[in-house]
């Protein structure tokens, strides 16, 4: 007899089951951090490597080992460019994991026909990015393929750090109680992205949040290393997904209240008329930090006296029941789940 | 944000809930039926069905656009798709809709130019852009989304646009509400009218409801306080043993319409004598199409369509779901075989689909008040 409870279970069992990539081909919802990505990292690749945490840079004794690919359409947009982007996402997965970025590699694929100022103005910016992060870029490549064969231009990079002795964190540390902290105001990002698209016609002055994280890492590691579980930036897929991944690795619920998260009006408001939830739009400057319920205080105050994070916020908290799930309190005071997303965000039709 | 902030007020929410507890009689069970998609969405996202009591209960409708397009329709899209030099604009949504082998985005993945669009202007715009390659949009929806169908199609006119046509599969709504009261196995005490059709047809067109079926009909906004409103004025028309047509959405919604919309669907579309809906079967004059003036902008008439009717999956209930029949977790794949990642029904493909709605959201609901 199917009640509801048991078709409940059943579904939260197939939930937190390792998924596998069946799919015959490789579709956009691959790329777009939701669930398909989520099949083919935990489906594919992580089992074909072997590697059992799945944390946005690895470990090699105290040094930490990240790599990112920037395909950003159109590379030059409100706040940003793909080659300041390239650098900041880089060094933004070593910080999380609690190391100091050190070093870095470049490898650009240059589509033919591309202008040179672009180019000049992409490598200035890596430099600029760079010099500001403190990193040094210390080897790179070059490949150039023929026209429409990529996109004007597409950045590889590595990143190298070494773990802060401050430092003491896991995607599995995570406990019933511990508080949850975003640094700031969530998806400026994608938006500024989606409308320098010019496909929606819509004007509005939002700009991408592209920064380097080291210096919140540094506050918080400084203010409560001890108390600190885990970090995570929340790039593709925005803190959803971000929060997703971490209750799935931990095993724990969370629940986020919808109104404490900051967002700015700007964003609410296209987010609003694309039908959009800012949950789920990219960020590429803002982390969310899990704190035990002894630091948080220390936690917070240190985070917003970064220049960058005067909004952080305490926007939730870790529950036991039920386990990898995030739920939202809504601001009208209702509840719903929290999932990754299928598919891309995709505005509503009606 | 102003004039959308006020809509969803938490304290305000709180009040209307407790007329509404008010209102309820002890001991009677209350179905009331939204009919449209957009309200299945706000009611899931704002969670407002926990702040109804117990004996309360919402049934998701027909009215998602995505949700009512058979497989037999999807096949000929991706088919239409496939045709030399075509590129295929669609909405998002109707990317990952199954027909009887994929999606659009599967072929888009073999090879198909599928590019999602926002507004059929925006497909407009890509045939401008793209004179040697015909441009296909794929129309769907209500009469909410038919003008602007309508409008381009009149624009793609004016500017002699040689490469752009559109498949339509616009719908109109009163046809499946009067098949879904005529069916036997429904039982309804009153519908949440579908707000955004009703700036375009006006209230008018839902008065048969009450008329001659005695159910009262509350054309409602889409913000959680309108979604609570119109369940309390449903209660309490319910409880004054009335039955009419009422306006909540009327700092929206004219009761005539938009007769400036309703002019230029008229000269561009006329009705089908019959249209498949998902799980809903056959239903006589409930689909626009391109009338003879406008059969050089017509996709079924520029491209073989296959025009194969594919049969629902025996598995899947969506018809059941979309009647009201059966709440989504008791169709018999809901949560096994079907899944948003892996849809075998339309239902769990839109994010509005009562199935989606529901396998996302619907689960955590706060202990209620029990009447």
């Amino acid at each position: 007899m199917r009640s509801e409870e048991r078709v409940l279970e059943i579904i939260e069992t197939a939930r937190s089951k390792r998924p596998r990539f069946k799919d015959e081909r490789v579709t956009m919802a691959h790329g777009a951090g939701g669930k398909a990505t989520q099949t083919l990292v935990e489906g594919l690749l992580a089992p074909a490597f072997g590697m059992t945490e799945l944390a946005d840079a690895g470990t090699v004794g105290d040094l930490a080992l990240t790599t990112d690919s920037f395909v950003v359409r159109p590379i030059r947009f409100p706040g940003g460019s793909i080659g300041e982007l390239a650098v900041n996402g880089t060094v933004n997965d070593l910080a999380v994991a609690g190391a100091r970025p050190q070093a870095m590699s470049v490898s650009l694929v240059l589509e033919e026909g591309l202008d040179a100022a672009a180019l000049r103005s992409e490598v200035d910016a890596m430099a600029t990015a760079a010099a500001v992060a403190g990193v040094d870029v210390v080897t790179g490549d070059t490949k150039v393929v023929e026209r429409g064969h990529a996109d004007a231009m597409y950045v590889c990079t590595t990143g190298l750090g070494r773990i802060d002795p401050r430092a003491r964190m896991s995607t599995k540390a995570l406990r019933p109680g511990d508080r949850i902290l975003i640094s700031g105001s969530i998806g400026e990002h994608g938006t500024a992205i989606m409308l320098a698209r010019g496909e929606f016609e819509l004007d509005a002055p939002i700009e991408s949040d592209t920064r380097c994280l080291w210096p919140a890492v540094d506050a918080l590691l400084e203010a409560a290393g001890a108390h600190l579980r885990c970090m995570r930036d929340a790039t593709r897929g925005g803190v959803a997904s971000a929060l997703n991944e971490l209750a799935r690795a931990s095993q724990v619920a969370m629940i986020v209240r919808e109104a404490d998260v900051p967002v700015r009006p700007e964003v609410a408001g296209a987010a609003e008329l694309l039908g959009i939830d800012p949950m789920y739009v990219a960020n590429e400057g803002k982390l969310v930090a899990f704190v035990d319920p002894a630091g948080v205080d220390d936690a917070l105050a240190a985070l917003r006296s970064v220049p960058g994070c005067e909004l952080a916020a305490e926007i939730g908290e870790v529950r036991t029941e039920p386990p990898a799930m995030v739920l939202v309190e809504t601001a009208f005071g209702g509840r719903r789940v929290m999932d990754l997303l299928a598919g891309d965000p995709l505005p509503r039709i009606c | 944000m102003r004039f959308v902030d006020e809509f969803r007020d938490a304290e305000l929410g709180r009040a209307v809930a407790a007329e509404i507890l008010a209102a309820v009689e002890p001991g009677r069970h209350y179905k009331v039926m939204e009919v449209c998609g957009g309200h299945t969405h706000s009611i899931y996202k704002y969670g407002v069905d926990d702040l109804l009591p117990s004996n309360v209960e919402l049934v998701h409708g027909p009215g998602c656009p995505v949700c009512v397009i058979p497989m037999g329709r999807v096949d000929d899209a991706i088919a239409v798709a496939h045709e030399d030099g075509v590129i295929f604009a669609c909405f998002g949504d109707m990317m990952r809709v199954p027909g009887s082998a994929g999606t659009l985005l599967d072929a888009k993945a073999e090879g198909a130019d599928v590019r999602m669009v926002y507004s059929p202007l925006d497909a407009l715009r890509i045939a401008r852009q793209n004179p040697d390659r015909q441009v296909v949009f794929f129309a769907i929806g209500f009469e909410t989304t038919a003008p602007s169908t309508a409008l381009t199609l009149k624009r793609a006119k004016a500017e002699g646009l040689r490469n752009f046509s559109c498949f339509c599969n616009h719908v109109t709504i009163v046809p499946p509400l009067r098949a879904l009261l005529e069916s036997p196995d429904l039982r309804l005490d009153g519908f949440i009218g579908p707000g955004h059709v009703c700036t375009v047809v006006g209230a008018r067109p839902f008065e048969f409801i009450p008329s001659d079926y005695g159910k009262p009909v509350v054309i409602s906004g889409f913000e959680p306080l309108d979604l609570l409103q119109s369940v309390h004025m449903i209660l309490r028309q319910l409880g004054m043993g009335r039955s009419e047509v009422e306006l909540q959405y009327s700092r929206v919604v004219p009761y005539e319409g938009n007769l400036r919309a309703l002019e230029v669907m008229a000269e561009v579309f006329e009705l089908r004598p019959h249209f498949e809906w998902r799980g809903l079967g056959f239903i006589s004059q409930s689909a626009l199409r391109l009338t003879p003036d406008y059969a050089d902008f017509d996709a079924e008439v520029r491209y073989e369509v296959p025009g194969v009717r594919v049969a629902d999956p025996k598995a899947c209930q969506c018809g059941e779901v979309l009647k009201g029949v059966i709440k989504p977790w008791e169709c018999k794949v809901f949560g096994t075989a079907c899944t948003p990642e892996h849809a075998i029904g339309t239902c769990m493909v839109s994010p509005e689909g009562a199935c989606a709605a529901y396998y996302n959201y619907g689960r955590f609901a706060r202990d209620k008040e029990v009447v």
